[in-house]
């Protein structure tokens, strides 16, 4: 009565299965010269020519429609092309975002001549976008927003600040969350998204900030007086709230949010190779078994993605634990293999366990924190 | 529609005082009658062969319903043993009956002797269907007598038993009762958990401290969503398990038997601590799903066998054959 519906997933088509042989190939031919290391950034990696490679070979954008360089397929071969990538370590950051997120929020809510202008290069894998939700004082609290876009002939003046947007010094766009009406005090009330261009908006400097791992994903987007056209309003001008909801319904499903450090557990069964160790098979064992399931809760978000249900409440709970798993993976290792890690050595494991310790702790805050994701459970289960 | 009717009978007929008798050993002969009146027995087989011909979904939520309401019979052994027996051609159980699997037992000139450890209701079953080795044995009850008695943590019998019987029904084994077993039990653990998370939220609704209902302090609704992730995550390693059995991939069964083994304790902690001290009294209802839990995770092979039969095919398969594997399960 009470438990939360996970539809069982289809079982894989012909051409799903056809897909993940084919694209087990690309991604081969592709990274072959990518290390543990690199492949242990999962989707902080960064290529432009990896991206370009992508929307060549029709991986990107895949279930939109063709008029804008679409491919027409299903949400689960995308989801076959994106798990696939994690696994592998691909670096898909150059168009991470906006294949995830906001291209499919350009479709759903864009103007003709945004649709024609942008979802064509996102799908050819040459055009980035960033997130420009958080701010200094509103992160959890996106509705305390702040950040002021007044509406001036036919452009908006843009005043605020917005953190944490990863790959902002790359990308080409974000899509801004911002105040066009009242105060914060009013709330989800008068908010509208506008996506600016990163490259070419007068009065938006951007700066990085650099996480506890000494690498430069983040940025902070500092917006003074800076002019974006008015026809660069995304959906409608007091709706952004329930846009921005929806843009998040895509960004807490997928599998990123359980395969960040599955480099790592990839580096530790070839450590473990041959050891004849109980304790090793045992845990082993029991992690793959909490890995094949968080796949599985997954596969099933995907499928009500793809029939169009509402999945907010599944993708949350799917977050939850993948987090929980991807972050418990250094533990795990730390319990089998005595290493002390070092983001310079040589050694692949040693690497990719420094790298995955360092950035671990974030993988439970981006895209909605625990307490948020357990708060979203919990009033599903009708607790407030 | 078999999943209300299911419902309906065990609602009317498994109140405290009738799950009382069942911890004290006695067999509920006449919930038994019901059971098999309703075709429960053969529910998981084909209609050809007789059952239901439930698609996976309605067996879920059939077996689902087993965990449930916490019943105290051998209902999900007997649907196993009834679609193992089946599968092999051999004649099918005409009462309760237990699955089993003893590699060590004798099987020489025509008989069949030795010890079978542990199984549910041992006393009170028609038939055993048994695997040694490769092969499968529908074992009569006149083949078996107890040989030590035996206690479940949810109190009821699992005696061991002392097989010595002339070898009448075998059979090529078509899967192991193990797997079987584990997969039936991934769905019982899924239905308890349910049954917890339902009596969870209701007591933190009801239950005022500090002036206000349990459930309005945050530290509390966070454990809700736990135990609700919990219940997901048995609920998917159960089909899981379920799906990978019809394929006879051993590891696919391991992989949601162990999920589920998992979800059973840690979902029974959190229903534990969020009831307070009257969940941990046979009092309240809860007692009974917390010890079933603790019951179902360690049988049909226990959590150690099951995680090194995957552990060890992961390892084997490193780096460059994990991911694919993880993709057949």
């Amino acid at each position: 009565m009470s438990a939360i519906p996970f539809p069982a997933p289809p079982a894989d088509s012909a051409e799903v299965i056809a897909l993940r042989t084919e694209f087990r190939a690309f991604l081969a031919k592709q990274l072959a010269t990518r290390g543990p290391r690199q492949r242990s950034e999962s989707w902080y990696g960064y290529d432009r020519a990896f991206s370009r490679a992508m929307g060549q070979a029709g991986y990107l954008g895949m279930t939109w429609p063709k008029q804008y360089g679409g491919h027409e397929r299903s949400a689960f071969e995308r989801a076959v092309v994106v798990e696939e990538c994690l696994a592998a370590g691909a670096p898909v950051g150059a168009h991470w975002i906006a294949d995830r997120q906001s291209g499919p929020s350009i479709l759903k809510y864009g103007t003709e001549a945004q649709k024609e202008q942008i979802l064509p290069r996102i799908a050819a894998g040459e055009c980035g976008f960033g997130i420009g939700m958080s701010e200094p004082d509103s992160g959890s609290d996106l509705a305390a927003t702040r950040t002021k876009a007044v509406r001036d002939g036919d452009v908006y003046r843009v005043t605020g600040t917005k953190v944490w947007t990863s790959f902002a010094h790359e990308a080409d766009y974000a899509i801004l969350f911002c105040r066009t009406q009242g105060t914060p005090a009013d709330r989800h009330k008068g908010t509208s998204q506008l996506i600016v261009d990163l490259k070419n908006t007068p009065g938006l400097t951007i700066k990085p900030i650099i996480d506890q791992a000494g690498q430069h994903h983040f940025n902070e987007m500092h917006f003074e007086d800076a002019v974006v056209p008015a026809d660069m309003l995304l959906g409608e001008e007091g709706q952004g709230w329930d846009q921005v909801m929806s843009e998040l319904a895509f960004e807490r499903s997928g599998p990123e949010r359980f395969l960040s450090s599955i480099e790592l557990l990839l580096q530790l069964v070839e450590v473990l190779k041959g050891r004849d160790s109980d304790a090793a098979q045992i845990t082993v064992g029991r992690v793959t078994a909490r890995l094949a399931v968080l796949r599985r809760l997954s596969r099933s978000v995907a499928g009500m993605l793809q029939n169009e249900q509402d999945a907010n409440l599944q993708a949350a709970i799917v977050k939850d634990l993948g987090a929980l798993f991807e972050q418990g993976l250094p533990d795990i290792a730390r319990e089998l293999v005595d290493c002390e890690a070092d983001p310079r050595a040589a050694g692949a494991y040693s690497a990719v366990l420094a790298n995955i310790v360092h950035n671990a702790p974030s993988w439970s805050l981006r895209g909605g924190t625990r307490e948020i994701l357990r708060g979203i459970i919990a009033r599903g289960l009708g607790t407030r | 529609m078999l999943a209300e009717m299911i419902q309906r009978l065990f609602e009317r007929q498994l109140d405290l005082a009738v799950q009382a008798r069942a911890r004290e050993g006695e067999w509920l002969a006449d919930l038994w009658t019901e059971v098999a009146e309703m075709g429960l027995p053969l529910a998981l087989l084909s209609e050809d062969e007789g059952g239901f011909g439930l698609s996976p979904t309605e067996t879920g939520e059939v077996l689902r319903q087993l965990g449930l309401h916490a019943v105290p019979l051998p209902v999900a052994e007997t649907m196993g043993a009834n679609r193992l027996l089946a599968k092999a051609g051999l004649p099918l159980a005409e009462g309760p009956a237990g699955l089993a699997r003893a590699d060590d037992l004798a099987v020489e000139q025509g008989r069949i002797k030795g010890v079978v450890t542990r199984v549910a209701w041992g006393a009170d079953l028609d038939c055993l269907a048994l695997a040694v080795g490769d092969t499968l044995y529908r074992v009569p009850r006149s083949g078996w007598s107890v040989a030590e008695a035996g206690t479940a943590l949810n109190f009821h019998p699992r005696p061991s038993l002392l097989i010595d019987c002339e070898v009448a029904d075998s059979a090529p084994l078509p899967r192991c009762p193990m797997a079987e077993g584990a997969a039936l039990r991934a769905f019982q653990i899924a239905g308890a958990l349910e049954a917890a998370l339902d009596m969870t939220l209701d007591h933190t609704a009801t239950r005022v401290q500090f002036g206000k209902p349990l459930q309005k302090n945050q530290v509390v609704q966070h454990e809700l969503a736990k135990l609700a992730g919990e219940l997901a995550c048995a609920t998917a390693a159960a089909d899981l398990a379920a799906e990978a059995l019809e394929r006879g991939d051993v590891l696919g069964v391991a992989a949601g038997s162990l999920r589920a083994r998992e979800a059973a304790g840690a979902g029974a902690a959190i229903a534990g601590q969020m009831h307070g001290a009257i969940g941990y009294t046979r009092e309240h209802r809860l007692h009974l799903y917390t010890t079933s839990l603790y019951t179902w995770r360690d049988e049909f092979g226990g959590q150690v066998a099951w995680a090194k039969l995957l552990g060890k095919a992961a390892i084997d398969a490193g780096s460059a054959g994990y991911w694919p594997m993880v993709t057949q399960l």
